[in-house]
């Protein structure tokens, strides 16, 4: 239980990746302090941060658990959470692609404009012929490797026959690119080559920029199965122990769990007493006693003595599986919801397509020439393309979510700012959302070196208590005192010595209403109380909400006295005891009912609910699950960026409407003149890059969307 | 006019370099964390162990 002693490990064997989650790094201090912090160390070969992702891997030894690496965050000052083992694995694989494509456009856009500038300024003759050759020499492979991402995309839509806004576009550059080769080949005038690549580079700009947001926090699913214990100690008919992997345990069997090992599998206890940890399921803090024929559930940690546990449940069958299913067809239902460049498009599509035939056959009808023809129906192919449409949506929620980023609020996916722009209700949850969520201690009766000595007691051990204790002693700056014999004694506490004299942290002779442990120092004993207070501007943020138009109420898995207490302080109504299922019920009942619930919530019993929500924001405390199917992610003591997220989203939405208004008008305006012919394929490349530029330049202006306050 | 037949490989091949150079970098991991890379300029390493 002295964690951070044992990671002076000597056994120097094989080294393992390990990654941890820290939402709570923030500045270049919070960078240096982790990697010294963790470097530093026996065992730990490297420790790298990503401030990005607020990750950090660490390279060590095989003898530290990710256990230990949370300790030692903890101890630097950061809550920290081990994810998934996959250091290699990149989550952003498409994104690289469409970079790649991007890097190559450029490339071939450049280089093309270079020798189309030198043909438009007059070069003739072989001249011309060589630098047309030249062009159609860059272009066929710029085009035919930037253009993939387009060309799959209207294959897929062509073989399922629908079309998507990659149809006009692949047609377009196609048909630019085909007929500037029949020109090269034929010596004439005019290649199209420039228009084709130019339109690519800023198709692909804009969706590399929606790539690039949508990635930015993206983790498995599957970090919240591995969350549950990976193995358990199985007890033999012969009485003999045997260990085995989760996935061979069959219900039963009889587990022998010990102190601070998870469960593999939902039981019930057959033997001995202890206290679990069950806050990664219900978000309570507060560890639970367990005895006798209580029931316990895998990913809940064992934080006292061994137990004897029969396996009732295992794999697919426990809660925490259970849980994960329900997320995942909430957010299944969720994702239909389709996105608005996407409905968009499907009326856009075909309107360009049937304007571009419209073009050719009319002109063809008029006694122009097939090529003429052609050419502007190019012309009316690229003007129209809808790239300012294309970035309205994308460039608008790049702006929004990095100005919330800078706020301390992550958002997931574009899609989410559409929603938030949409609700009209909240729901919280109580413990660790409106709540802070750890235990706080009151620690203001007790002088320096009952501090001190409390928070080298506390320091030791992981009881949830211990954890909270400890955390406020450190805020507080205070240092631990130099106390020596420490150990702890289940079910009783912690003890050691000071300077000759008993020191311990035990739990309270006589029960009271709220959680406190006695401090004795000799043969003086002091109580301190512990309670989990409201976030600091939680009742601010709620009359911020309400002014808003939403309306607010609480679902907790909590005892009903408590949820009615907050729920009274902060004038909403309040539900307690309420399961995930039951959170799940009620919110699909507010959304039968024609509302748009937004879901704030943190624990893993929220997480369902999280996912069914039209819209949701978890803490950057809450369990992995969670921020997985949350929208976005706040991180910090002050609940003021849900609020922040509602107000931006709601300008978002507004750029995105004068976006759209914009782009209708530009085409309005400039498919007529195409029509009519008085528009080469170039000029309207240039014309179609403009009406982006206005775009994005408008969706600047949400840069500031989120000053202001907070 | 023979001065761009060596002109147009040069200007190409510049290009090209740099092209390559970015393809390097992004498979280097140096586009993972933009974030990160700003805010370490201001890291102080004078007792940087490591």
């Amino acid at each position: 239980m002295n964690a951070p002693a044992a990671i002076d490990v000597a056994a120097h064997g094989q080294l393992t990746d390990t990654r941890l989650t820290v939402p709570g790094m923030r500045c270049a201090g919070c960078i240096a302090k982790i990697e010294r912090g963790l470097g530093g160390v026996d065992g730990i070969a490297s420790a790298r941060v990503n401030f990005s992702a607020k990750r950090v891997a660490v390279r060590h030894d095989k003898g530290i658990s990710e256990q230990d690496l949370v300790v030692r965050l903890q101890n630097l000052g950061f809550e920290a959470q081990a994810i998934a083992s996959n250091p290699l694995a990149r989550d952003d694989r498409e994104t690289q692609t469409l970079l790649r494509a991007l890097a190559v456009a450029g490339f071939g856009m450049m280089n093309i404009m270079l020798l189309s500038v030198s043909v438009w300024s007059g070069a003739g003759g072989v001249t011309r012929e060589l630098f047309h050759w030249l062009s159609a020499l860059i272009a066929i492979p710029v085009v035919a490797y930037s253009g993939r991402p387009f060309f799959s995309s209207a294959a897929m839509a062509l073989r399922y026959r629908r079309t998507n806004m990659d149809v006009p576009i692949s047609i377009g550059v196609v048909l630019a690119t085909g007929l500037s080769i029949y020109e090269t080949l034929m010596g004439g005038e005019h290649a199209y080559f420039d228009s084709a690549v130019m339109l690519l580079f800023f198709l692909l700009a804009g969706r590399a920029l929606d790539d690039t947001m949508r990635n930015k926090t993206r983790s498995g699913i599957g970090a919240l199965l591995s969350r549950m214990g990976r193995s358990a100690g199985v007890v033999q008919p012969d009485g003999t122990i045997v260990r085995m992997d989760a996935d061979e345990l069959k219900p039963g069997m009889l587990m022998l769990l010990a102190a601070g090992e998870a469960l593999p599998a939902d039981g019930v206890v057959e033997k001995g007493t202890a206290s679990i940890d069950n806050s990664m399921l219900t978000g309570e803090s507060a560890p639970e006693a367990v005895g006798h024929g209580a029931l316990v559930h895998a990913g809940a940690i064992n934080l006292l003595h061994p137990i004897h546990v029969r396996v009732t449940a295992t794999g697919s069958d426990t809660a925490i599986a259970e849980i994960a299913r329900l997320m995942d067809e909430a957010g299944q239902s969720r994702s239909r919801y389709v996105r608005i460049a996407d409905r968009a498009s499907r009326l856009y599509a075909p309107a360009v397509h049937s304007l571009a035939l419209l073009a050719f056959v009319g002109w063809m009808l008029a006694g122009a020439g097939w090529h003429q023809s052609l050419v502007i129906a190019i012309a009316v192919l690229i003007i129209t393309c809808p790239c300012a449409m294309g970035l309205a949506v994308p460039a608008a929620q790049i702006v929004a979510s990095g100005a919330l980023i800078r706020k301390g609020l992550l958002v997931k996916d574009g899609s989410a700012l559409e929603r938030l722009a949409e609700v009209d209700a909240v729901v919280f949850d109580k413990t660790g959302t409106l709540t802070l969520g750890d235990m706080r201690a009151d620690v203001a009766a007790l002088d320096s070196e009952q501090q001190s000595i409390a928070l080298a007691l506390a320091q030791a051990s992981l009881h949830p208590v211990s954890v909270g204790l400890a955390k406020t002693l450190s805020e507080r700056g205070q240092g631990p005192a130099d106390v020596v014999h420490i150990e702890e004694v289940s079910g009783q506490g912690i003890k050691g010595s000071f300077s000759g004299r008993s020191v311990a942290l035990r739990r309270p002779r006589q029960r009271s209403g709220t959680t406190s442990v006695d401090l004795q120092i000799g043969e003086e004993t002091t109580s301190i109380d512990f309670a989990d207070e409201l976030r600091p501007d939680a009742g601010e943020t709620v009359t911020r909400l309400q002014a808003m138009g939403l309306s607010a109420t609480m679902l907790s898995g909590d005892a009903e006295q408590a949820v009615s207490d907050v729920a009274l302080e902060l004038g909403i109504s309040g539900r307690g005891g309420v399961d995930p299922a039951g959170k799940l019920r009620a919110l699909d009942a507010m959304k039968a009912k024609g509302r748009r619930p937004l879901m704030v919530g943190d624990g893993l019993n929220d997480g369902p609910a999280l996912a069914a929500a039209h819209a949701s924001i978890a803490p950057g405390t809450a369990s992995d699950a969670s921020q997985q199917a949350a929208d976005a992610v706040f991180i910090g003591e002050r609940l003021k960026p849900v609020a922040l997220a509602v107000q931006v989203a709601r300008r978002t939405m507004a750029i995105v409407r004068q976006n759209f208004g914009f782009a209708i008008g530009y085409n309005i305006l400039a498919v007529p003149l195409a029509l009519a012919g008085f528009v080469t394929p170039l000029i309207a490349a240039i014309a179609m890059s403009l009406s982006s530029l206005v775009v994005v330049g408008n969706s600047l202006r949400l840069a500031r969307a989120a000053e202001g306050d907070v | 006019m023979s001065v761009l037949l060596y002109l147009i490989p040069i200007a190409l091949g510049m290009g090209g370099i740099g092209l390559a150079v970015f393809f390097w970098a992004m498979r280097d991991g140096q586009f993972e964390d933009l974030d990160g890379a700003a805010n370490r300029i201001l890291i102080d390493d004078e007792n940087d162990a490591s």
